[in-house]
């Protein structure tokens, strides 16, 4: 298990790396920087004021060297600073992060909560009117733009209640913040839970066929026994490997909803960075993301092991 | 893979179907809710293919005086704010997102399948390397890495193309592999081998067949995810530019103010977002089912 | 109880028998589970009846779709439902006709007054549940007891069915167990409430020839010591000839003879039943059948699908005696000889 761990995290950080490489040539394929478009913004053309501001930045380096200081800052923990802002990039960055990972956290428990029973009670149910609304549902949720459906919501709320539920002001109580937050991350969390739902329902159809379940039933199990203490605590094992894909949904989501409530996180953060050519930031949240990621599927194979007894890693 | 024999079926059933209407016929009977995906994806293909016919105005033309009409005899869907008619921006916002949908989830399959067949069949150090790329780009969200790839290309019509179609390449690269890596061990594969084929003539024509079933399960799931991301690239404005009518788009410009003003151009394009992606997403269910009864609902 | 099933009952009770043998535990009678297929409509259990003694091994033999794992299976209303039902009949245990009874009270029979032990043992334990959970599941649920009570129960349990070590099994999980070692802990599982019967469907069938003995030995010891009834579900003759002291044919979801082990090898009435006894080895040979060709036989063709029976004897299309009355009309199911019952025109010949 001890070289299991460690050879995995070795892979991350080989991942990460790789990420670093791809994102930085990525960003400098095209031609065109911070500085052609702030000139072409104020309508400027002057070459010799451009070489300036391109020096003072280091985009007149060559590409490995530029690219050796980003990563050489990166592991001092120096993330460099922003073009636009000119303040350090981890002064942007970090504030607005927790204001996503609330609203992410809050989303993948609405997920959770509404996908898993729903998806339980679809398989048990299987090829009833109630299981046929319910795919009905839950394939409209994987269908539906996160964003529409964060429109359609502002929509309502200014049918029914008169205002618009978007972010004005940073909330002053925590009641306050769930409040704000749970309408975005409802609409995020919705797309979620229709995918953790049909996961659920076809993993519960696959785990409701098995002899042990019979067994189960042969030994005097209720339904409910069986379905939620002998059944679901199989069929959720798949359901965990795709909390990983899932963290990438949430991801896409997020982007989206926080530009529609007009809320200050790293997701929406990250569009406007790269609508403005901001590479540090870019460059920098991007890896964040990919961070992130590696990091909640390595913890989703850890907790793989917890849940299923026949899984050792060998070493 | 097996698939479903239907052939079978139908005879024990006492049924005798022939041709490919009453077979159709029977298909639909057999999955109606891929049926209705599949009536909702060709009409929209549909409405792409004949854009110019059934609607009345250009959408790109503009208007002063329809401004922010709404939905009404003069206009079936409503008007922006620049007069533009929505009844003709949406039907022709068909032709771009299904454009882009088809265009990167093909692109994004070709490039996977060469890549995938390449690495399962070569393995080595070229396996390793493919493996390890795929770790990486997978270690990003399709959104992310989109957004990412449109704004270093640039926005076009080609470009957001390209840019989805990235982001899908390891997902099939992956399949395709692992679908190589069962088939070449397979005893027709072996014997095949033992007659002295060429490896590349096994690769494409024993290996490549069977590994189409899946292809098309996975491009008909991609089909929708590059369709939604095409529209969310154009909301947040790294898409598909103007004057091309982009679904998306037209939610970015009326999203808040109009929200309160003039729903319907909220309510239409989202509709067709959605309306297009559930079609697909229905239609990519039956096929599963019909060509994957491993994974059978 | 029709009066053939309480012939059947009596002439048991005059049977000859190797242990004690108490009174009648579980009568089944006329029982019919159908199925609805696409197909049309499938009488997988078509008029079943028998009983059963405290103490007593039945033994229900054919081959794989002939109905008698249904059969099992609709004794203990497992039957999934959509698509199977049970249209008929009546399983009386002690007194009580488990047909009639509410689901909830259903769920009291079941591995508390009847027992079930399956096929395959690799599969049929949760594989995320440890053994002494599953085990203490059934104890809580029907005993009554506390957990740390039936856990201590459960290695009880599997002290009685000599698994070594108990007390450590009891933490660990199936995969961590050998194929036997899991049988054993079914046993166990079916066992800890006491069941007044036991149904075994091919208990030894996935298990290593070495094993299988062993295992068929454990539940005989059980029931001696415990007075359990055993229905014994098998394909495999040489089973049957080991452990059971009557024996159902079956065949296409009827019964198509019945007797006492010892009669039935003595003089099959059943052309099937002497076909199945001439393609099993052992058996072949120690009746010296086969010993001139020196060859098994086997019983040509296959087991009609149930959905597309013939009018007739199902058996008719591969039997070498059938005629024209085999096709047309189905045999009645009869006591030939004595305390032996066939369906068969030309039973004996």
């Amino acid at each position: 298990m001890a070289s299991y761990l460690v050879k995995r995290l070795l892979l991350m950080l080989l991942t990460l790396f790789g990420m670093s490489v791809l994102i930085f040539v990525m960003l400098r394929l095209v031609p065109g920087n911070i500085a052609d478009i702030v000139f072409e913004a104020a309508g400027m053309i002057d070459d010799a004021d451009k070489a300036q501001i391109e020096a003072e930045l280091g985009l007149d380096q060559p590409i490995i060297v530029q690219y050796l200081q980003w990563i050489g800052g990166l592991v001092q923990g120096d993330l460099g600073f922003s073009y636009v802002s000119e303040k350090p990039t981890i002064e942007e960055i970090g504030p607005r992060i927790p204001i996503t990972a609330k609203l992410a956290l809050m989303a993948l428990i609405f997920s959770i909560v509404l996908g898993l029973p729903l998806g339980v009670i679809s398989a048990v149910r299987q090829n009833t009117k109630l299981d046929y609304a319910l795919r009905v549902i839950s394939l409209s949720g994987l269908s539906l733009p996160s964003f529409w459906l964060a429109l359609l919501i502002l929509m309502f709320c200014v049918q029914y209640f008169g205002t618009i539920p978007i972010y004005t002001r940073p909330p002053d109580t925590l009641w306050d913040e769930l409040l704000l937050y749970s309408i975005p991350a409802a609409a995020v969390g919705f797309r979620s839970s229709a995918l953790i739902m049909r996961l659920t329902r076809s993993s519960m159809l696959e785990v409701l066929r098995q002899d042990y379940i019979r067994t189960a039933r042969a030994m005097g199990a209720s339904n409910t026994s069986v379905n939620y203490y002998h059944a679901l605590k199989n069929a959720v094992l798949p359901v965990t490997t795709i909390i990983g894909i899932e963290a990438a949904f949430l991801i896409g989501g997020l982007i989206v909803t926080e530009t529609v409530f007009n809320i200050p996180g790293v997701a929406r953060f990250l569009v406007e960075a790269i609508l403005w050519r901001d590479y540090p930031i870019v460059q920098n949240l991007v890896m964040f993301i990919a961070l992130v990621v590696v990091v909640v599927n390595f913890l989703v194979d850890l907790l793989y092991v917890v849940l299923d007894p026949r899984i050792k890693y060998a070493d | 893979m097996t698939t479903v024999d239907h052939s079978a079926e139908l005879a024990r059933a006492g049924a005798n179907v022939t041709g490919w209407a009453s077979r159709t016929l029977f298909l639909a009977n057999r999955y109606p809710l891929g049926a209705f995906g599949a009536v909702i994806v060709i009409l929209f293909v549909f409405a792409a293919i004949f854009a110019d016919v059934i609607t009345p105005v250009d959408p790109t033309s503009t208007n002063p005086a329809k401004s922010l009409m709404a939905p009404g005899g003069q206009a079936l869907m409503g008007a922006d704010f620049m007069g533009r008619d929505m009844y003709s921006r949406v039907v022709h916002g068909a032709r771009i997102s299904l454009a882009v949908g088809l265009g990167s989830t093909a692109l994004g399959c070709l490039i996977g399948v060469i890549i995938g067949l390449a690495s399962g069949y070569l393995l080595g150090w070229f396996d390793l390397l493919v493996q390890r790329v795929i770790d990486i780009m997978q270690a990003l969200p399709l959104l992310v890495m989109a957004l990412v790839m449109a704004a270093s290309l640039g926005p076009s019509l080609e470009n957001t193309i390209i840019a989805i179609s990235i982001p899908l390449i390891p997902n099939v690269a992956r399949v395709i592999r692992s679908n190589t890596l069962a088939i070449r061990e397979l005893p027709y594969v072996e014997a095949a081998r033992a007659q002295g084929m060429s490896e590349v003539r096994i690769a494409v024509f024993h290996v490549l067949p069977n590994t189409l079933a899946p292809l098309i399960v996975l491009a008909t799931a991609q089909l929708g995810a590059a369709i939604l991301t095409e529209a969310s690239l154009s909301f947040l404005g790294l898409g598909i530019p103007e004057p091309h009518p982009s679904w998306g788009r037209m939610l970015s410009e009326s999203a808040a103010e109009y929200v309160r003003t003039a729903p319907w151009l909220v309510i239409f394009p989202g509709l067709a977002i959605s309306l297009v992606v559930f079609g697909t997403n229905l239609l990519g269910d039956a096929v599963r089912d019909l060509l994957d009864p491993r994974q059978r609902s | 109880m029709s009066p053939m099933t309480a012939q059947i009952a009596e002439k048991v009770e005059a049977a000859p028998r190797r242990r004690s043998i108490g009174e009648v535990v579980l009568t089944v009678d006329d029982l019919q589970t159908v199925f609805y297929t696409r197909a049309g409509m499938v009488r997988a259990v078509d008029r079943v009846s028998f009983a059963l003694k405290a103490g007593e091994t039945l033994a229900i033999v054919g081959e794989s779709g002939c109905g008698k794992s249904i059969t099992a299976l609709s004794l203990l209303r497992l039957i999934p439902d959509p698509p199977g039902r049970i249209v008929g009949g009546k399983v009386v245990l002690e007194g009580t006709d488990l047909l009639s009874l509410s689901e909830p009270a259903m769920r009291k029979v079941r591995g508390n007054r009847v027992s079930m032990i399956f096929q395959e043992p690799m599969t049929s334990l949760n594989p995320v549940l440890t053994v002494g959970r599953q085990i203490s599941q059934a104890l809580m649920m029907h005993q009554g007891m506390s957990k740390a009570a039936a856990m201590e129960r459960a290695v009880e349990m599997l002290r009685l069915v000599k698994v070594p070590e108990p007390a450590q099994r009891v933490k660990e999980y199936p995969h961590q167990l050998s194929g036997g070692m899991r049988q054993r802990v079914m046993i166990a599982m079916a066992l800890s409430c006491n069941p007044r019967v036991l149904i075994a469907d091919e208990p030894t069938t996935a298990l290593d020839v070495t094993i299988q003995a062993q295992i068929l030995d454990l539940i005989l010891e059980l029931q001696n010591q415990l007075g359990t009834a055993v229905i014994l579900i098998t394909h495999d003759l040489g089973v049957v000839a080991e452990t059971a002291q009557r024996v159902i044919v079956m065949y296409a979801g009827r019964k198509v003879e019945e007797a006492t082990v010892e009669e039935l090898f003595a003089r099959p009435l059943h052309p099937y039943t002497r076909g199945l006894m001439a393609s099993i080895p052992r058996l072949g040979l120690m009746r010296n059948q086969t010993v001139e060709t020196g060859r098994l036989q086997e019983i040509p063709g296959m087991v009609p699908p149930l959905f597309d029976l013939p009018a007739g004897c199902a058996y008719a299309p591969r039997c070498a005696l059938a005629d024209d009355r085999c096709r047309a009309e189905y045999p009645p199911f009869e006591e030939k000889r004595d305390a032996h019952w066939a369906a068969c025109w030309h039973a004996g010949e």
